[in-house]
């Protein structure tokens, strides 16, 4: 089974978010970045099947080469290659044009993307490869088996969970589930050192007008100070929460 | 040229979801000079859209939509724009919702913009408003393309009546095959879902265990709220994993968000800060989820909780 896991490059989760250029530009300094949490959850998944049934593992992201210590890093974890597609990743739409391309060409079976990545919140590249390439997809997917070109897919729902059975070729949004947190890995000297060894290619972006352009950026006015009210004194609460902030 | 909206039932009823895009799809045709048509899928009385600015219902009645797919709901959306040679197609924030979008993006050509918050600011060029970095930071996003995708964030634009009439057609768009197919659902169906409610209580580490969780279900039920709970609480398996919210968990957009011993720690705010109003109880005053809440309580929660329980229950009697 030949897997292509899609890898968003975003900022760890505690950054401060802050902007650049009139607010144009997001402020990459002094953030770190990380794997996108989603996933890593679907490339730790990506390891089991490579690890109990026999898969080979790329890893994918559109990006600049500042992106690529992120790539390393999956390599690291294990998967077998790293493919960055050299575009600034602007706008979802594009960002799925160039995966879609990539999944084409190298005739992956599964695609695992995270269902959003933490930075722009998008939700819509999985989505967006299933549709571009045809192939089914899971969104919200927290659990995956797979035998032969049957799979086996568990999907979040509100209130509850869904298991779905779709053919290979499959597109999956993944999130936590997909593997227990405490299966996540962090990579090791040996992983680091073979990840060296490992080819990361740079392909050339497909030509695409961004459909969404950001325009500029914007942070919440600063919140007002907290009406604290005494544990003693429950029916002021009360009080204020139907009377004020209008919520009970 | 009407402005198309996906308005989603559940068991052939709307969902409140529904009203709230129906009067996003008003005010968005408003700006356009245009009408509203609503596209539906086996719901049963549809009445209450014109109440939100619709001015012509497509209802879908089909057996073979009776169970989800995103594929060919997305498929089904698709006839319905093109029919309506709609320039605006807009969907809520549903997990559903989310999940066809992106494959109607595709199918349609569309740039697509998740979770806005605001009517467009303008309609030439196409500007919305969305909430980004995990809530942390809004982003204007102009859509470029000719055909444009809106997910409304759930409980920001709110609802808006306004008076008119709706006609009703009936549209039998053709039907895809998909080999997707649906094996099992395991649903808690008599509970108020953390994406459907409009108050959500929650729960952290600082109620020591699950057996403390009756005093939380407890307080949801007077409040006709949803159940939720911070992560270590739902990793730690005192409560089911769907109930965690977060960054990584569900996202919570309710009215009102009541945060039980948890320290707010950035990645519980990051999924919960848009809701409305945040009231805390934290027996530290220097949690930090004091400094992103409306109202707090500093104090135990085994003598609050019981107690706000108690006057709630009064405070409900006498509405
Ligand atoms: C990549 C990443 C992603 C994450 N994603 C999420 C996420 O999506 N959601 C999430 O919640 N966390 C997430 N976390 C974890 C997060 O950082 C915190 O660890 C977590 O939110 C803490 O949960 P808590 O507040 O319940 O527990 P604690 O930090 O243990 O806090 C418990 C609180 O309860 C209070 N308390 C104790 N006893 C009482 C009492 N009797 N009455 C009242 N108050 C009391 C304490 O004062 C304290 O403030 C993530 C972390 C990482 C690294």
């Amino acid at each position: 089974m030949k897997i292509l896991v899609c890898i968003s490059h975003v900022p760890d989760t505690t950054s401060k978010i802050n902007f650049t250029d009139g607010d144009t530009k997001f402020d990459t300094n002094g953030v770190q970045f990380v794997i996108n949490p989603n996933d890593e959850f679907g490339l730790t998944r990506a390891m089991w099947f490579k690890e109990k049934q026999g898969a080979n593992i790329t890893v994918v992201n559109v990006g600049g080469p500042e992106t690529e210590p992120t790539l390393r890093k999956a390599l690291a974890i294990g998967a077998d290659a790293a493919i960055r597609v050299n575009t600034e990743a602007t706008d979802g739409f594009t960002v799925a044009k160039q995966l879609a391309k990539v999944a084409t060409d190298g005739n992956f079976d599964l695609i695992i993307a995270g269902r959003e990545s933490i930075d722009y919140n998008g939700g819509m590249v999985p989505g967006m490869i299933a549709g571009l390439i045809n192939a089914n997809f899971v969104n919200n997917c927290i659990g995956l088996e797979v035998e032969g070109t049957t799979t086996t897919a568990t999907r979040e729902i509100d209130g509850g969970k869904e298991t779905i059975s779709a053919t290979l070729p499959l597109v999956i949004g993944g999130q936590k589930g997909l593997v227990e947190e405490s299966d996540l890995r962090i990579p090791n000297m040996r992983g680091i050192m073979m990840a060296r060894k490992k080819p990361l290619t740079v392909a050339e972006p497909v030509e695409s007008n961004p459909e969404t352009t950001s325009v500029k950026f914007e942070k919440p006015a600063p919140k007002g100070a907290v009406k604290l009210v005494s544990e003693d004194n429950l029916d002021e609460l009360i009080n204020l929460l139907h009377n004020e902030a209008k919520v009970i | 040229m009407s402005v198309l909206v996906y308005t989603e039932s559940d068991q052939g009823t709307l969902k409140k979801g529904a009203l709230e895009v129906a009067s996003y799809a008003k005010a968005v045709a408003d700006k356009l000079g245009t009408s509203v048509t609503a596209v539906t899928i086996n719901t049963n009385n549809t009445s209450e859209l014109a109440k939100y600015g619709v001015d012509k219902v497509l209802n879908i009645s089909n057996e073979a939509l009776q169970a989800f797919n995103a594929k060919i709901y997305a498929d089904v959306i698709k006839q319905a724009a093109e029919k309506e040679s709609s320039q605006v197609v807009i969907l809520s924030s549903s997990a559903d919702s989310k999940y066809i979008a992106p494959l109607l993006a595709v199918n349609l050509n569309a740039g697509y913009a998740s979770n806005v918050i605001e009517a467009p600011s303008s309609t030439s060029p196409f500007t919305v408003k969305r909430n980004a970095f995990t809530n942390k930071a809004f982003e204007v996003s102009q859509i470029n393309t000719e055909v444009k995708i809106i997910g409304v964030s759930s409980n920001a634009f709110g609802l808006v009546e306004t008076s008119g009439e709706a006609s009703a057609e009936d549209f039998s768009p053709s039907i895809l095959e998909s080999d997707v197919k649906v094996q099992s659902v395991d649903k808690v169906t008599d509970k108020v879902t953390i994406a459907d409610a409009d108050i959500v209580v929650s729960g952290g580490r600082g109620l020591k265990g699950p057996e403390n969780w009756g005093m939380i279900e407890e307080l949801a039920d007077v409040l006709g709220a949803a159940t939720a709970c911070s992560k270590p609480v739902s990793d730690l398996g005192w409560r089911p994993h769907g109930e965690h919210v977060g960054q990584t968990g569900k996202p919570v957009a309710s009215n009102l968000y009541i945060a039980i011993g948890i320290s707010g720690a950035i990645q519980h705010l990051a999924g919960v800060n848009a809701s409305k109003v945040k009231l805390v109880i934290n027996t530290d005053p220097e949690a930090p989820f004091f400094k992103a809440a409306d109202y707090g309580v500093v104090g135990d929660a085994f003598t609050v909780v019981p107690e706000l329980i108690e006057k709630l229950k009064a405070f409900k009697a006498n509405q």
